[in-house]
């Protein structure tokens, strides 16, 4: 421990609970605060650079830049020193782990985008475009990841950086990683969305179950009942018919090990979105049921999310969402445009298999 | 400091988008956490497995929650990730900061930390990643000493978060910054001291085009709404013709409920507008909420462990939302009480509603049956009657 850290004694002295964040007024910039819910209309002048007008007249323009979500604290204080220079230290993020850059005065704008893009920066992601990626923490700190989420990001934001900068699209295209099936993503609402999947019954250690597990729990937390008491072992057993891989009794009891390397691996998702604008929203489906983990830059996964992109950007009209295109050219047509191959995998036999299976005899070919 | 090499990662490092490895690399310069984190995960990416144990419970003094246990499955190998717990700080509504402030938590985290960090984590905290258990509570006395406190974790309400709302967007109908303040503010205790079936979220969208998709992950999702006629300017919208909109095309036929109509002029008729936002998110100088502003209240959304995934269902068609949000937070709590009372443990409200019906649910919070709440009626006769029902 070193010298400079709070002693025991002094920690006790100084903190506080049940504070609460900072109120977010400290944090405002003066124009935002000023013209406050006051907004009149928004404009969106380069794919990274937005101008919002408020009714007195003021704008505010902002620059956007795209970031790995994983920040170091010196990547930080790079932003900050730009914050700083151009725009009275004030910054913001976005939902999806852009950060903003916020101004005033329309001269600065082109120098700040300049100084940005200097240092390295994606200037970025605002409008009819792909955006940041929303994903979750995979190998780098979950203990439930099978697969990981930053270098799938990356991969994938390589890939579309162009989508990301510059090209636009039909619709604004929100992509979602999840590395496993909590989501804790928001995977199962996004335009096109990998989630990564087990394909093994897990592996029971039953020497650790007696000693760490609680049975009852373990059995309850399997959603299909797969799960039963093994009262000669003190331990669980599984019957492997009805397990589908979910993971959940391995988050209740540890010795239960679903991790498999050769047989994990991820699924695409595609067709989700969250707003109500047109459509209601709408969860993702399944395009792709696996494809192996391919560290580190998952060719195959990206092969296929750029079909399906690309597939979007040629044949949707203006203003359509991935999930509204595919409704009405027909999932029937999706596989045959994409050329993704339909299996038994795509057919529900869980929870939504009875909306979900054709009760009309007119489909396309 | 190099301590390991790492071929695989470092192929991350190229290409345009800007490469968390690089950032896991600038930490590593300072922290031997981080460092070790490079091994680790290197491994990771030969292996294809993960090496992080199941969390353990940590925390601080007084807290149940705002720390994550994470302990490496490797720690004579990777020493410096032995232990690399999440730290979730809450963070300022709008995710807006000011460099001073902002820098006062990242040299406190160098102090203390691994120098990594996650902004934000998709529950909206600042997540800091890899803190070892003697560093909690130091850290925390300094940074609330500051100003600034944990988010939750574990069974307890999670941080809320909100869109930006009227900080920036002229579509907010409600001030999701000050109600996210505000629920943020008179929950402290159920945020820091898990005492519930399982988590509970509360996100905030100023309007339908949900920028914080709170309808997919939020047990209740709180999305700004109005009622009277959409603003028209229309000057703006011939403006809009001019420029080469094809107003039919994009506007009219585009129209959900087919309530709009453009010969010499838009008319919409607004009885019958669903309020879904594509007009005025397509024509934002010509377009603008109608005059009565108010949020509508749904329930349940969450992803799709355990059994499938849920969209939150309207519950509060139209409810007004000003400060102090009395209305909402009596509504609140009787939701979750009933929630409380009634839960199996790791249940969530919309699992819960789901098992034992919308109906005992809706009476619970004294909300009538309303035509808003569906999309069509049920379609089979196997309904329950009480004596009361039968007059
Ligand atoms: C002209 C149309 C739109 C504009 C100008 C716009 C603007 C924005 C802005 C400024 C943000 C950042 C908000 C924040 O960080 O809090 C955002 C985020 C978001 N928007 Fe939109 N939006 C538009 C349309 C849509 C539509 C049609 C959808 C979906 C139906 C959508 C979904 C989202 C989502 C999910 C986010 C979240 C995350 C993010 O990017 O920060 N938006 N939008
Ligand atoms: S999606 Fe699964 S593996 Fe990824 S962070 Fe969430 S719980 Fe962990
Ligand atoms: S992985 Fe899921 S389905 Fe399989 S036994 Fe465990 S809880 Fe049951
Ligand atoms: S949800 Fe609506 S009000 Fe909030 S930022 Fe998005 S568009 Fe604006
Ligand atoms: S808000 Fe939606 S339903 Fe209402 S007029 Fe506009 S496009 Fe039509």
């Amino acid at each position: 421990m070193s010298a400079q850290w709070l002693t025991e004694t002094e920690a006790k002295e100084k903190r506080q609970t049940d504070i609460g964040p900072p109120h977010y007024e400290k944090f405002l910039p003066p124009v935002i605060k000023k013209n406050y819910g006051d907004w009149k209309y928004h404009e969106l002048l380069e794919p990274g650079v937005s101008v919002h007008v408020a009714n007195s007249g003021d704008k505010v323009f902002t620059v956007r830049i795209g970031s790995p979500r994983i920040l170091s604290t010196d990547t930080i204080r790079d932003m900050l020193e730009v914050a700083d220079k151009f725009c009275g230290g004030y910054i913001r993020w976005t939902t999806r782990n852009n950060v903003e850059f916020l101004t005033d005065k329309e001269e600065t704008v082109k120098s700040l985008k300049a100084e940005l893009q200097k240092r390295g920066y994606s200037v970025g992601g605002i409008g009819p475009r792909v955006s940041n990626v929303v994903h979750t923490q995979g190998w780098v700190h979950c203990h439930s990841a099978c697969t990981d989420a930053s270098g799938l990001v990356k991969a994938m934001m390589d890939e579309f950086h162009d989508y990301f900068v510059e090209k636009s699209l039909p619709n604004k295209v929100r992509l979602a990683v999840a590395c496993c099936v909590n989501m804790c993503g928001a995977v199962h609402c996004s335009d096109i969305a990998v989630v990564a999947v087990h394909r093994k019954v897990p592996h029971i250690d039953h020497e650790l179950v007696k000693n760490m597990c609680e049975i009852p729990t373990t059995v309850a937390s399997c959603p299909t009942r797969a799960i039963s008491p093994d009262p000669g072992k003190k331990s669980i057993k599984i019957n492997a018919d009805k397990c589908m891989y979910c993971g959940n009794c391995f988050t209740v009891c540890p010795p239960v090990d679903i991790h498999n390397p050769e047989n994990d691996g991820v699924a695409i998702m595609v067709g989700g979105k969250v707003g109500s604008l047109r459509k209601g929203p709408m969860f993702s489906k399944l395009a792709v049921p696996y494809i192996p983990n391919e560290p580190p830059r998952w060719p195959t996964v990206i092969k296929h999310l750029k079909t399906i992109l690309e597939t979007y950007a040629s044949h949707a009209r203006k203003h359509e969402r991935v999930g509204e295109w595919i409704e009405r050219i027909g999932w029937e047509r999706f596989f045959s445009l994409t050329g993704i191959p339909f299996t038994f995998q795509h057919i529900d036999d869980f929870t939504f298999m009875r909306d979900t299976l054709r009760t009309s005899a007119a489909f396309k070919y | 400091m190099k301590k390991y090499d790492t071929p695989l990662l470092d192929e991350l490092e190229k290409g345009p988008w800007p490469s968390f490895v690089t950032e896991i690399k600038k930490a590593a310069q300072k922290h031997e956490a981080a460092a070790d984190e490079l091994g680790q995960l290197e491994k990771s990416y030969k292996t294809k497995r993960g090496y992080w144990k199941h969390g353990g419970i940590v925390g601080v003094l007084g807290y149940g929650g705002g720390v994550i246990g994470r302990y490496s499955n490797l720690p004579d190998e990777f020493p410096g990730v032995a232990h690399f717990h999440t730290v979730r700080i809450n963070q300022p509504s709008g995710f807006y900061y000011k460099s001073d402030s902002l820098r006062e938590i990242l040299d406190l985290w160098d102090k203390y930390g691994s120098g990594l960090t996650n902004m934000h984590g998709s529950t909206g905290d600042m997540v800091m990643l890899g803190c070892k258990t003697e560093a909690l509570e130091p850290f925390f006395a300094e940074i609330s000493s500051r100003g600034w406190d944990l988010g939750g974790s574990g069974s307890a309400l999670r941080t809320p978060s909100c869109c930006m709302g009227a900080s920036k967007c002229e579509w907010s109908n409600i001030d999701t910054m000050n109600l996210a303040n505000t629920l943020t503010q008179a929950y402290q205790d159920e945020l820091h001291r898990p005492m519930w079936p399982y988590k509970f979220k509360f996100k905030i969208a100023g309007c339908a085009v949900d920028c914080v998709a709170s309808i997919a992950r939020a047990d209740c999702s709180i999305i700004g709404t109005w009622r009277g006629d959409i603003q028209i300017d229309q000057g703006e919208v011939e403006n809009y013709a001019k420029q080469g909109m094809d107003i039919k095309a994009e506007i009219v036929d585009m129209c959900p409920t087919g309530c709009m109509s453009y010969e010499s002029k838009l008319e919409i008729n607004n009885a019958e507008c669903s309020r879904c936002m594509h007009c005025i998110a397509k024509m934002t100088k010509a377009l603008g909420p109608g005059p009565e502003k108010g949020a509508s209240i749904l329930i349940g959304s969450k992803a799709p462990i355990v059994v499938g995934s849920l969209l939150s269902w309207v519950v509060v068609p139209f409810m007004k939302m000003e400060p102090p949000y009395e209305e909402f937070k009596d509504l609140a709590d009787k939701m979750i009480e009933w929630w409380d009372d009634n839960a199996k443990p790791r249940e969530r409200i919309g699992e819960l509603i789901e098992a034992k019906g919308m109906r005992p649910f809706l009476e619970a919070i004294g909300v009538e049956a309303q035509p808003q709440q569906v999309y069509e009626p049920r379609k089979d006769p196997f309904f329950f009657w009480k004596d009361e029902d039968l007059g």
